[in-house]
């Protein structure tokens, strides 16, 4: 399809790159998704968490130990990754 | 080697460290927009803490011990900020240094890490650099992680994107320098299934490009003289580099006061390696103390370019015999103890805690076989190249840390 005139877009209406596209498709999914079900009734109540909230139910107690050891595992194996994101929790608090 | 002398001031790693950081910040732009935009209810950011420990591995002819620290403080209740540092002074008489004809070196590698971590509503932005220096490697990463929990905080998703930087030189080779740049993507989720049970699902995809070589290791191959000997040639890796890890972790609350966790992590990559690590601890409260039992189980398959011993050199394109891409397990048995004191509290010290945990691994090679056998031909113990025992070593790592929450 040829356009009607030979008139170039202003930049600011150039479409955008696929690349750009996939983005905010991601970005506008992970919203929807994340919010669109915030709803869901949990099943285990905050009042009924008092073990999974103990110390000793924590994926990482000492954090300096566990990225010690994760290192020394690094140096000596060809395996790496999946070793838990930073940041993340239990969601018991 | 000589040991590692500081020659960056904390302005430059400071200005370094604004701009990786920006440079993360600026890719995951898109997720962190999406996630501002949820509901907003209270969360917590991790509590305040300074931990100092000592750690110390021997085995195989190695000793690396130091010290390290990690201090997190909270701000405002919205935000939190971490700091760490960490040494390893290194005396290597490795089979690798051994069979390179190399003797004993000593080096001395440092990393200092900072951390921000922002709360909003149930959204944990953080991010955190960290840099690495010793005389003849530098790494910089920088990382920016997002975290939300969701349904009643059953769930906690998380992703993350790290992008690390680092340069490698040769301490016999002035003009030698060469770069790598890592990419690594994480998502992952953590989910109460019920009252007592907890499990954790994460996924990692890391991308390496550059030099990935050990610029000291060698490959080795039949000597063409004398094939009961070997010769040895600089290795040759392939420039690229990508893994997929994913992982599986559990924690089961048992019916008295202990704790039960499981972990299983399956892995990848474009090398041709396949690994799997299991992975079983115990958890159990006696009064003042926190006692720990663990055992872990790792295996792999051999690199697709790795090979103990070449037939003749250049035998193809890409050649390694690092014993770390090559097939073989290992055992790990840990026991350690934390006493906790101050439990009342005193001052501004909430509570403190003294911890020691001792790990016995022991790894036993498949296709690596112990080459100083084949060394020399006039040697008592001396065994063709090709038929030396497989090598195999054990390694007892010790740490000894306090910890104080404030």
């Amino acid at each position: 399809m040829t356009r009607a005139n030979n008139r170039t877009l202003p930049p600011t209406c150039s479409p955008p790159s696929p690349a750009a596209l996939a983005r905010a498709l991601f970005a506008a999914c992970a919203a929807l998704v994340i919010t669109g079900c915030g709803n869901i009734e949990p099943w285990v109540k905050p009042y009924e968490r008092q073990a999974l909230a103990d110390p000793i139910m924590s994926f990482d107690p000492h954090p300096i130990s566990s990225s010690y050891m994760h290192h020394v595992f690094e140096a000596r194996e060809g395996a790496r990754g999946a070793l838990g994101s930073a940041g993340g929790g239990c969601g018991c608090n | 080697m000589t040991a590692w002398h500081s020659t960056s001031s904390f302005g430059d790693l400071a200005e370094r460290a604004r701009r990786a950081l920006l440079a993360v910040a600026r890719s995951l732009l898109p997720v962190a927009a999406a996630l501002v935009a949820l509901p907003a209810v209270a969360a917590v950011l991790p509590e305040d803490r300074a931990d100092v420990l000592y750690h110390r591995y021997e085995g195989g002819g190695v000793t690396i011990h130091g010290p390290s620290v990690l201090v997190r403080k909270k701000m405002a209740e919205k935000y939190s900020v971490s700091a760490s540092y960490y040494v390893d002074m290194v005396t290597s008489a490795s089979i690798d240094v051994e069979v390179s004809g190399a003797s004993q070196y000593k080096e001395e590698r440092t990393q200092y890490g900072v951390g921000f971590d922002y709360l909003r509503g149930k959204t944990t932005y953080s991010l955190s650099y960290t840099n690495s220096e010793e005389n003849d490697y530098q790494a910089e990463t920088a990382s920016f992680n997002i975290s939300q929990d969701l349904f009643g905080d059953l769930t906690t998703i998380s992703m993350g994107f790290s992008k690390g930087w680092d340069v490698v030189r040769n301490s016999t080779d002035p003009l030698f320098e060469e770069d790598v740049e890592r990419w690594s993507y994480r998502v992952g989720v953590t989910q109460i299934l019920t009252k007592t049970l907890i499990a954790a699902l994460d996924f990692e995809v890391i991308t390496d490009e550059g030099f990935l070589n050990n610029p000291y290791r060698s490959y080795r191959y039949l000597n063409p003289a004398d094939d009961t000997t070997f010769a040895r040639a600089p290795e040759i890796y392939p420039h690229t580099r990508t893994s997929n890890a994913v992982a599986l972790n559990g924690k089961y609350f048992l019916p008295y006061r202990a704790a039960l966790g499981g972990g299983y992590r399956y892995y990848t990559d474009t090398w041709g390696i396949r690994a799997d690590t299991f992975e079983v601890n115990y958890t159990h409260p006696i009064g003042r103390w926190i006692l720990e039992l663990g055992y872990r189980y790792y295996t792999q398959d051999h690199a697709d370019f790795y090979s103990d011993l070449f037939e003749r050199r250049d035998q193809q394109n890409f050649m390694a015999r690092d014993k770390e891409l090559s097939t073989f397990t290992s055992h790990r048995v840990r026991l350690g103890g934390t006493y906790e004191f101050l439990t009342g509290g005193t001052g501004f010290v909430k509570k403190g805690s003294a911890s020691l945990f001792y790990d016995r691994i022991e790894f036993s090679y498949e296709d690596f076989r112990d080459a100083r056998y084949s060394m020399d031909p006039n040697s008592d113990n001396f065994v063709p190249a090709g038929q030396e025992p497989l090598y195999e070593f054990g390694a007892n790592v010790i740490q000894a840390f306090i910890s104080i929450w404030f």
